[in-house]
């Protein structure tokens, strides 16, 4: 089958070289590149960046955009930003999140509602176990407030768009430009080269200076869209440095296992002529 | 051919055969670790563990009265007790009970099963809150599953004037102690915190 | 050609259970001294894969299915729970989604592999046919599996799949509201799918038992194509295949990790993490990669009924392969002009692949200077898939001058697959080595 085999690798070196041609070409621009501590076989998230970027998450896009599919005590969990957390100068894990007083904390600025045992809807404060809050009643709420442009939910958004991370942070950061001429923005409507079509409605939110980050990091535009993206690729893929770690070593046997079968393949085979 | 004989016979078996026991173990070894996940994957997901805590408000409560609520997918027993029932408790021995126990989540696994060590007066108590000792003695919270096999016994039935289980005839006290029938051991009581003077927490 | 049973039973408890079940001697049969021929190469690996790929699907699916709602409204959530909150949730669901895209590239190694070595020519029609019936119950497993974690992609391409039989005359509405129980796709539907996407697995299994009894009744084909004529043609399946096969299955088993541990989502399309909505469509929707040459075929007619005809006679033209193949000779080892007709069927199934996954009217690079877009390359690649077996197949047993071949399968292990004196009509260029 050498015949077969050289002209199937001629067919995918050439796809390979004329697909990413092929999909970039067209309506929008392609986001730019960025270097990110995920990126790669052993890349893991960076817990500052994960909490600086919840904190934008909280004080800028959680106005609109809810993240449904987490739970509060998720930031707590293994691979979470808080999984490890300084009280009185030391640091502390915790085995079960609920435990975690900065988690506690954080759930606790949250009101959230419940019925009471005698039934009647109250409010109360937030605990870990309980999702974050989401900021519509409904989707019909959603669309009257925001002029009929309904928030996607971030719980998954890194996830659910081409180029993952990097589309976002390029998103975040691509209000800056003209339209061109052929662009027609109606009102309502903002100018983005990343996004598809080119139209989005939701207008710029980043503003220099905009939050006071807890850790001190000055809050450039820049800085705080790299961050919530960072927040937004560990809401989407929580258990990313786990798959990882357990990928590593599922290889490393592999390999072990795949030289060992090769040699008693050899061994058995040794004593005939194939 | 005459080459195709088993290649692990042979008398130099041991050196040539060694290299099809280091795979077949590795293999055997890969196998078994690979059924972890699929077992750990049924035991209670993060979310499940984490729904752990029940309020209850005991302003609407009186003297006599239960009510049972859910705590962790299972029903839960909650008894202001009057003062007869209290004495009741308090007068029998521990030495003479079934199982001498307190099972309270609360204490020490080797508490004895007094009724002190069954009643709220266990249960732990948020900064600045203040309650009486009163009603911490006269209220018991159980585990409304009876320990033979989980039926609901029934309230103000049986010998001792408390939870007669009509599955299998068990006998509870006013401390949910089991005196009598199949049941092994007291119904559990669940950890508690008075978080104000009227909501205790379950979990 | 299995011949006389050779297990002996040892023990007084096999031999009682011999003569009442004889079940362990069939596996002996089967899987111990089942006489192989000598000479089977890497592409013949895939079958014993192929069963990993079908065990795996198996039984991380039972797993999935203890954790999945099927119901719109909490489909979505309840992966999104597998992933977070489910113990190893992740990596069970992550080995089932990428386990489906490896079991079909096995498949399509095992079904070209059958192709080029004449496998499906007499004695094997049966295997062959129960082969494609396979196939086709993997194609039903796959789409209605897709359908289940109630993405956009998900709803979508139900939609889009249904549809196509309204295409059909008369019953064709009837029969979709059949299939949606109701007038879209909605709750009843992911509720039908859920439970049949649960049974297919367990045809497969069914239809898998009937292939190996069929391949072991004539036995397996080689690469040489020719039969079986002695002993010395044939080792015994065990230890010479099992250590081959597992040595193959565990190769395959990296690239399969590679993807479950560093790409779980590469296989896939971003689109379905995003929750179904009747309302929107997305932008560009494709099926799978391993559907998209029939998408392509589909496509490629512009008519509604007549693309969905031809897209299914793209399947069925399989069923009837052993009898448009008028050559003598079964492996194409020897036959110097199917070689290269099998070759460039391979790139045109690749290219009908890539040409469903484009949008119709986007040029296709560097073709695109001569007003070639994806359109017209899915129809001329759609004419060549089924030219080469309505057309060529046929013509070509009449017109090739096979190679000269070894007497037989012995023969051609120790002359290293040429004939005993090298004939002048010996093959062209490349003979695998072995």
């Amino acid at each position: 089958m050498k015949t077969v085999s050289r002209l199937l690798a001629a067919a995918a070196a050439v796809m390979l070289v004329a697909a990413p041609a092929a999909l970039g070409a067209g309506k929008y621009r392609s986001p730019e590149q960025h270097a990110w501590s995920f990126d790669g076989p052993f890349g893991e998230f960076d817990r500052q960046a994960v909490q600086r970027g919840f904190q934008v998450y909280q004080e800028v896009c959680a106005a609109c955009h809810g993240i449904k599919h987490l739970s509060i005590r998720h930031l707590g969990q293994p691979g979470g930003p808080f999984e490890e957390v300084e009280i009185n100068g030391q640091l502390m894990r915790y085995d079960n999140p609920n435990d975690n007083p900065v988690v506690a904390a954080i759930a606790a600025q949250y009101t959230v509602a419940d019925i009471d045992d005698i039934g009647e809807p109250i409010e109360r404060p937030g605990r870990p176990a309980d999702r974050f809050p989401y900021p519509y009643a409904n989707e019909a709420q959603g669309r009257a407030a925001n002029g009929g442009a309904y928030p996607p939910d971030l719980s998954v958004i890194v996830k659910a768009r081409h180029y993952g991370a990097n589309y976002i942070r390029s998103l975040l950061l691509g209000y800056d430009e003209e339209a061109p001429e052929d662009v027609d923005v109606r009102p309502g409507n903002y100018y983005n080269p990343y996004m598809p079509g080119m139209l989005i409605a939701m207008p710029p939110q980043l503003q220099e200076g905009m939050i006071e980050y807890a850790d001190g990091t000055e809050a450039t535009v820049e800085q705080m869209a790299n961050d919530v993206t960072h927040f937004l690729a560990w809401a989407a893929d929580p258990h990313m440095e786990a798959r990882k770690s357990m990928g590593m070593m599922v290889m490393i046997y592999l390999f072990g296992l795949a030289i060992l079968l090769y040699l008693s393949y050899r061994q058995v085979w040794s004593r005939v002529k194939h | 051919m005459t080459d195709e004989k088993n290649p692990n016979g042979g008398g130099e078996a041991t050196r040539r055969d060694f290299i099809h026991i280091a795979a077949g173990s590795m293999a055997a070894i890969g196998g078994a670790a690979v059924l972890w996940p699929f077992i750990d994957q049924m035991n209670p997901a993060a979310d499940t563990l984490a729904l752990g805590t029940t309020d209850i408000a005991l302003g609407e409560l009186t003297e006599g009265q239960e009510i049972t609520v859910m705590f962790r997918s299972m029903p839960h027993f909650v008894r202001m007790r009057s003062p007869g029932e209290v004495e009741a408790a308090r007068e029998t021995a521990v030495s003479s009970l079934p199982d001498r126990l307190a099972r309270n989540r609360n204490l020490d696994e080797s508490a004895p099963a007094t009724d002190e060590n069954r009643s709220a007066m266990t249960a732990a108590v948020s900064e600045g809150v203040e309650i009486e000792d009163a009603l911490r003695q006269a209220l018991l919270v159980t585990s409304a599953s009876c320990t033979h096999l989980g039926c609901v016994p029934t309230e103000g039935a049986g010998d001792y004037g408390a939870w007669f289980c009509p599955c299998h005839g068990s006998h509870y006290d006013t401390s949910g102690r089991i005196r009598r029938g199949p049941a092994p051991e007291n119904l559990p009581i669940p950890p508690m915190t008075f978080i104000s003077a009227t909501t205790l927490r379950l979990g | 050609m299995s011949g006389p049973s050779t297990y002996e039973p040892k023990t007084a408890f096999t031999r009682w259970l011999d003569s009442r079940l004889p079940i362990v001697r069939l596996g002996w049969d089967s899987f111990v001294d089942f006489p192989t021929p000598r000479n089977l190469n890497y592409w013949y690996t895939f079958g014993g894969i192929l069963t990993v790929c079908l065990m795996i699907q198996i039984i991380t699916g039972i797993v999935l299915a203890m954790h999945y709602v099927p119901h719109i409204d909490y489909a979505f959530a309840s992966v999104e729970r597998i992933d977070r909150d489910v113990n190893f949730g992740w990596l069970i669901r992550s080995i089932h989604a990428v386990g489906a895209s490896m079991f079909f590239l096995a498949v399509y190694m095992h079904i070209f592999r059958g192709l080029y070595y004449g496998s499906y020519k007499a004695p094997r029609e049966i295997l062959w046919i129960l082969g494609v019936v396979i196939y086709l119950l993997m194609m039903a497993a796959a789409f209605l599996g897709y359908v289940l974690p109630w993405g956009q992609m998900s709803f979508w391409g139900a939609m889009v799949i249904t549809n196509l039989f309204g295409a059909l005359p008369l019953i064709g509405e009837p029969l979709t509201q059949w299939l949606w129980g109701g007038f879209s796709v909605g709750n009843e539907t992911l509720n039908r799918f859920f439970s049949l996407h649960y049974l297919i697995p367990f045809l497969i299994a069914g239809v898998v038992g009937l292939h190996i009894w069929a391949l072991h009744v004539p036995g397996n084909n080689n690469p040489t194509g020719i039969s079986v004529k002695t002993k010395a043609d044939t080792l015994p399946f065990h230890p010479y295949y099992t250590v081959k096969d597992g040595f193959a299955i565990v190769v395959f088993l990296i690239i399969f990790a590679g993807f479950v541990f560093y790409a779980p989502d590469v296989l896939g399309h971003a689109d379905n993490y995003i929750e179904a909505d009747p309302m929107v469509t997305p932008a560009m929707i494709v099926p799978e990669w391993y559907l998209l040459p029939f998408y392509a075929i589909l496509r490629a007619v512009p008519d509604k009924l007549g693309g969905v005809i031809l897209m299914f006679a793209a399947i069925g033209v399989l069923f009837i392969l052993p009898w448009l193949d008028t050559s003598k000779v079964r492996s194409m080892r020897y036959r110097p002009m199917a070689r290269w007709f099998f070759a460039f069927f391979v790139v045109a199934c690749l290219g009908l692949g890539w040409a469903g996954a484009e949008l119709p009217d986007t040029k296709v690079p560097v073709l695109g200077a001569l007003g070639v877009d994806f359109l017209l390359m899915g129809r001329v690649l759609t004419v060549y898939y089924f030219a080469y077996f309505l057309v060529i197949m046929p013509l070509l047993g009449f017109i090739e001058k096979p190679t000269a071949r070894p007497a037989s399968i012995e023969e051609a292990v120790l002359n290293g697959d040429k004939p005993a004196k090298a004939g002048p009509g010996a093959a062209p260029a490349a003979q695998p080595a072995e």
